[in-house]
């Protein structure tokens, strides 16, 4: 059967890039009702009405009138299969501008956009990823020839190209704590370049494997222009969470401290022992740091998070001005706000801390089934 | 009995979605009502979403086994006849008088006249599994002077597996409403 004209593919990285332009789009989403309240593609000009595809079995005539005439439209399912299946007859009835997602919500989750957060003062560049669909950051400095990164995801291939095509060697990959929500890919990545994985001790009890100690009072040099990167140990979100000052400049907070809100202390069932640390972090800790640092944290949460080009910062003295996480005079309050009413845990984290502990060698398939959905780390939405 | 008989094995290994769904809606469509089916798939979605399909289209979702990777879910074509139909049996007891009959401790035989995958799945602890459509040829697995409920999903197979007890000459034979689909008691399963 030959395709109709109408119908076009669309990628995870374009449909990224148009979520970071603030461009319209329609999107069908045709998943099960399940699947789409749990999470779903969002942007500042995107509408999405979720009728899941075993309701067009017979065909969309039905649903027809619920899809604009004239705008772009984006059909979404979990792989892709779905999706093509109802997009193809969308674009038979006669529609234009029609498309599917390429790979589905599992491309979605997958994508990693690298953004430019700024210079370094003596040369080197500082780099985002952007994990769009998942809302999970990770972070190389780029120096001289040489790379570290920062909080990786799983994908570790397009992160070593990109030092690649940039002409550095890893030679760092740091976790600033053991993560629950994404499976993280330093450790691979340092085996495969040859390079050093760093991890707080006090998160690294069980691990299976060795690596080096990511501890406050050890510098670590990215290049010749000596990039310092120093660890501060802030725990709360982790008994090990560890921040990291890069250049003397960014304050990269990994789940402590977020743009719009705080970390959460459960995912690792210890939440009423981490309280006191982790208002200790937020309150004290960050508050004797210099005010002019650029905060880089380790996700967002809302889609009004993302800034210019899809940026996810802001300036520590601006945190303390706006973040309701920070602004919580009493303790009992904030006791209460940390412990109660949290958001749903991450999907599968017991599973995906046991894998970043070495303990678990799940398939690629499985890892990424086990991704599935958004970090849910933070304590609030607001 | 030709209400409720064969099963149907459909083998939808390997498959991703949305083909699944379509295979077991087109089998689905050429099964008679009251039917069971069982889909084999190794696609992980397709336990939500057959869960979903049967909601939106009334079939009733009976549960879902895993083996060896592979997902066997079962599913009971609706047959809009049963809610319809008339029901005709006298001696009828509700779901709550029966289970404050179990909780006194009386003796009291339950019989279960649905399918074999329905009764798998979720069942009152110690009920005796005949299908409606096996039970003229398994009367004499039964004694005609005991006190018989009969119970299946919404009171019509009972009310039918009733009137033939009656007629076969038991004395004691109560028909469960509305049966397992509203039943709040305690249950068991394979």
């Amino acid at each position: 059967m030959e395709a109709t004209n109408a119908l076009s593919v669309m990628t995870a990285a374009e449909l990224t890039r148009l979520v970071l332009a603030k461009e319209e789009l329609f999107i069908l989403d045709v998943r099960n009702e399940s699947d789409f309240k749990d999470w779903k593609i969002e942007g500042e000009r995107i509408d999405v009405i979720n009728i899941p595809y075993f309701e067009l079995l017979d065909g969309v005539d039905p649903v027809l009138d619920q899809i604009p005439d004239g705008k772009k439209i984006l059909v979404v399912c979990a792989k892709e299969g779905s999706s093509k299946f109802v997009a193809e007859q969308i674009a038979q009835a006669g529609r234009g501008n029609v498309h599917y997602l390429e790979g589905g919500m599992k491309s979605w989750s997958e994508h990693l956009e690298p953004v430019k957060i700024g210079d370094l003062k003596n040369g080197g560049s500082l780099y985002q990823f952007v994990r769009i669909g998942k809302g999970c950051l990770s972070y190389m400095v780029v120096s001289d020839g040489e790379a570290a990164v920062v909080d990786t995801a799983r994908m570790a291939d397009v992160v070593e190209e990109f030092a690649k095509s940039h002409g550095a060697t890893i030679k760092h990959t740091l976790d600033t704590h053991l993560h629950a929500d994404h499976i993280s890919g330093g450790r691979k990545l340092a085996e495969k370049t040859g390079g050093t994985y760093w991890l707080p001790p006090k998160d690294a009890d069980e691990v299976t494997f060795s690596y080096d100690k990511l501890e406050e009072g050890q510098d670590i040099i990215v290049g010749n222009t000596t990039i310092r990167i120093e660890p501060v140990y802030s725990p709360g979100h982790t008994i090990g969470s560890t921040s990291l000052i890069v250049d003397e400049q960014f304050l990269l907070t990994g789940d402590i401290l977020f743009i719009e809100s705080i970390g959460r202390p459960d995912l690792a069932g210890k939440a009423e022992d981490w309280i006191d640390d982790l208002r200790e972090t937020l309150y004290n800790r960050y508050r004797g740091l210099t005010q002019d640092l650029i905060v880089l944290p380790a996700h967002f949460g809302k889609i009004s998070e993302l800034g210019e080009g899809g940026k996810v910062m802001a300036k520590l003295s601006e945190l303390y001005d706006k973040n309701p996480g920070l602004n919580i005079q009493e303790e009992a309050a904030f006791r209460r706000i940390v412990t109660e009413n949290l958001p749903p845990q991450p999907n599968a984290y017991q599973e995906i801390r046991q894998t970043n502990m070495g303990k678990m060698t799940p398939s690629e398939e499985e890892q990424r089934e086990m991704e599935i959905g958004p970090n849910r780390c933070a304590v609030h939405d607001k | 009995m030709p209400l409720i008989k064969a099963d149907q094995s459909l083998d939808c290994k390997g498959l991703a979605c949305p083909m699944p769904i379509v295979k077991t809606k087109k089998a689905m469509d050429q099964l008679e009502a009251g039917q069971v089916i069982e889909v084999q798939a190794t696609d992980k979605g397709s336990l939500a979403d057959l869960k979903g399909w049967a909601k939106n289209t009334g079939h009733q979702y009976l549960g879902t086994i895993e083996e060896d990777n592979v997902l066997k879910h079962y599913l009971r074509k609706a047959s809009p006849d049963e809610i319809k139909e008339q029901k005709k049996y006298m001696h009828v007891i509700t779901n709550e008088e029966l289970e404050k009959k179990l909780v006194s401790d009386e003796i009291a035989i339950i019989l279960d006249v649905r399918e074999p995958a329905e009764y798998a799945f979720n069942r009152i602890q110690g009920a005796f599994s005949v299908p409606l459509g096996e039970l003229e040829n398994r009367l004499y697995e039964l004694n005609p002077e005991d006190s018989i409920y009969v119970i299946c999903r919404t009171g019509a197979r009972s009310d039918m597996a009733c009137q033939l007890l009656a007629a076969k000459g038991f004395k004691d034979v109560h028909n469960v409403e509305p049966g397992m689909s509203t039943w709040s008691g305690p249950t068991e399963s394979n």
